[in-house]
């Protein structure tokens, strides 16, 4: 029986130069779920997932995926492990130079050595499961900033992954799109069971799909739980955050000097 | 005020050797490892053609008009003292030993350097580096080895290539034009131009140029800062650090080649 924690997360610290950026924080994602990080853009939500993806090195703190602590992997060893998650970005980073079904089969042709002809079977239902079959010969630059992500989601999809992780999934996008993609992230995760890990500020949408949520603020988890949970969560910067409310707990005031001093300076 | 200069000149010195390192690495990561000649012979191919065949205009066109050049302006000191015969030497000396070499590095570094900066850079500002990454596969391997490859095999024949169009150039001029005799042309050429000396120290300079050329070119895109500012600094920054880098670089052989 395999663990019901994909990710856990214990004691992360991470800075960024001298800023810190996450002190002491703990997370865990459920296998099979899709859990959901909230929070105020800027405070390294992306960051994250690039952590749990191995690009970046913690100060301290572990990683554990699927029980192997993802920080002190070897080169080869994370390879490895990459194979088994996959990240959708915020643009797409579809690779500009190959047409879409290219960039569907690019990481079939690089970890597999299936036949050309059933490379063409698999990145067809790839395709098709996004919605973009018949869009296969556009390249990149010929599509829609919508359409880019979906065609992105194909090539996420197209080793079978165990985990994928979303960056910003809704952002720029228009309302249909935007409900095209709640759709297709909440059905690949019922249909090819996976592990589902989404980055967002989008409150709607992300309460609308996710399963379990992480508000995230000041270097850590500020609140936790189902999204009806959160709804009734009594901490105040949760609340100013579920509701969009423009000043409270994070002031709406960029910090400064007081008002009247720096008034009065100009007369002086 | 002593102590803040002193600052700044460290900081420097630190984030230029800093540079020297991740630029090292770069290579190191790119280069190292076993060859994959299945994946990776077609992606050589195609940058040959990027980085090489794309560049031929240039360098036919450079070439041609060098050549004549040189062959205009010797003939008018030549023919002064009556030795115009000695023109094919001059001419294809010039060519094999300084400008070939020098001048298809510098219109590399502007023609296919200043390219590669920005291709790379874009690619890393799209976050397609990272996304190739995420799929576990190793950009240094994919993106910059092919590249680099490319430039070293390219630059050498490219400037053979400048050379011989010189020497062709300088033929139209000299011969066609201004009447040197063909025969005293090609015969003092041939008479006065070694195949080591000449010829391969040329291939040597160019070879060390181009190495330095296309490391410096794929360092700068790999490196830089992923914003539209960050890219078109880059791409300044590689063909000023490249020209500068291929003169100083010719200076220092020129000296251990024909200096003793």
């Amino acid at each position: 029986m395999l663990s019901e924690i994909l990710i856990d997360i214990q004691g992360l610290s991470f800075s960024r130069g001298d800023r810190p950026i996450y002190r002491a924080m703990n997370m865990q994602v459920q296998r099979g779920k899709v859990t959901a990080i909230m929070g105020p853009s800027g405070i390294g939500k992306t960051t994250l997932l690039k952590l749990i993806g191995g690009q970046l090195k913690p100060d301290s703190g572990k990683i554990l995926f699927e029980g192997r602590d993802i920080p002190r992997l070897s080169r080869s060893e994370l390879y490895q492990a990459r194979k088994k998650m996959s990240m959708l970005f915020q643009s797409g980073a579809l690779f500009t130079e190959m047409t879409v079904f290219d960039n569907v089969a690019f990481p079939l042709r690089e970890h597999t050595k299936l036949p050309e002809s059933l490379i063409r079977r698999i990145v067809l239902m790839k395709l098709e499961a996004v919605g973009l079959r018949g869009a296969r010969d556009l390249m990149p630059a010929e599509l829609s900033g919508g359409m880019a992500r979906r065609a992105a989601l194909a090539r996420a999809i197209a080793l079978d992954p165990e985990l994928i992780m979303y960056d910003e999934p809704f952002a720029g996008q228009d309302p249909i799109s935007m409900g095209v993609i709640v759709r297709l992230i909440r059905e690949l995760n019922n249909a090819l069971g996976l592990t589902s890990v989404v980055v967002s500020h989008d409150v709607t949408e992300v309460m609308s799909i996710a399963d379990y949520v992480y508000v995230v603020a000041d270097k850590t988890v500020i609140g936790e739980g189902t999204p009806e949970q959160l709804r009734n969560d009594p901490s105040p910067l949760v609340q100013q955050f579920l509701r969009g409310e423009a000043d409270g707990p994070v002031p709406f005031h960029f910090k400064a000097a007081a008002y009247q001093d720096e008034l009065m300076e100009l007369t002086r | 005020m002593i102590a803040d200069r002193l600052q700044r000149i460290g900081h420097s010195t630190i984030s230029t050797v800093a540079g020297f390192g991740r630029a090292g690495f770069m290579l190191f990561g790119a280069l190292l490892g076993k060859p994959d000649f299945r994946k990776g012979f077609p992606l050589l191919v195609k940058q040959l053609y990027v980085i090489g065949v794309l560049s031929l205009l240039i360098i036919l066109v450079s070439g041609l008009f060098i050549g004549m050049v040189l062959a205009l302006q010797g003939y008018n000191v030549l023919v002064k003292f009556g030795a115009e015969g000695m023109l094919g030497p001059l001419v294809s000396l010039s060519l094999l030993r300084e400008l070939g070499p020098v001048v298809t590095a510098l219109l590399f570094a502007g023609r296919a350097g200043s390219a590669l900066t920005a291709e790379i850079g874009l690619m890393k500002a799209t976050e397609q580096l990272s996304s190739m990454e995420m799929m576990a596969v190793d950009p240094l391997r994919r993106i910059i080895a092919p590249r680099f490859w490319a430039g070293v095999i390219c630059m050498p024949l490219l400037a053979l290539i400048f050379n011989a169009v010189g020497i062709l150039g300088g033929h139209l001029v000299g011969v066609e034009w201004l009447g040197v005799d063909a025969g005293s042309y090609w015969s003092a050429m041939q008479a006065n131009v070694d195949l080591y000396q000449d010829v391969m120290n040329g291939v040597i300079k160019s070879l060390v140029f181009a190495l330095v050329v296309i490391w410096i070119a794929l360092h700068k895109g790999y490196d830089a800062v992923p914003t539209s500012e960050g890219i078109s600094r880059a791409t300044t920054e590689t063909v000023v650090t490249a020209s500068l880098a291929v003169l100083g670089f010719d200076f220092i052989l020129t000296a251990v080649m024909f200096g003793g």
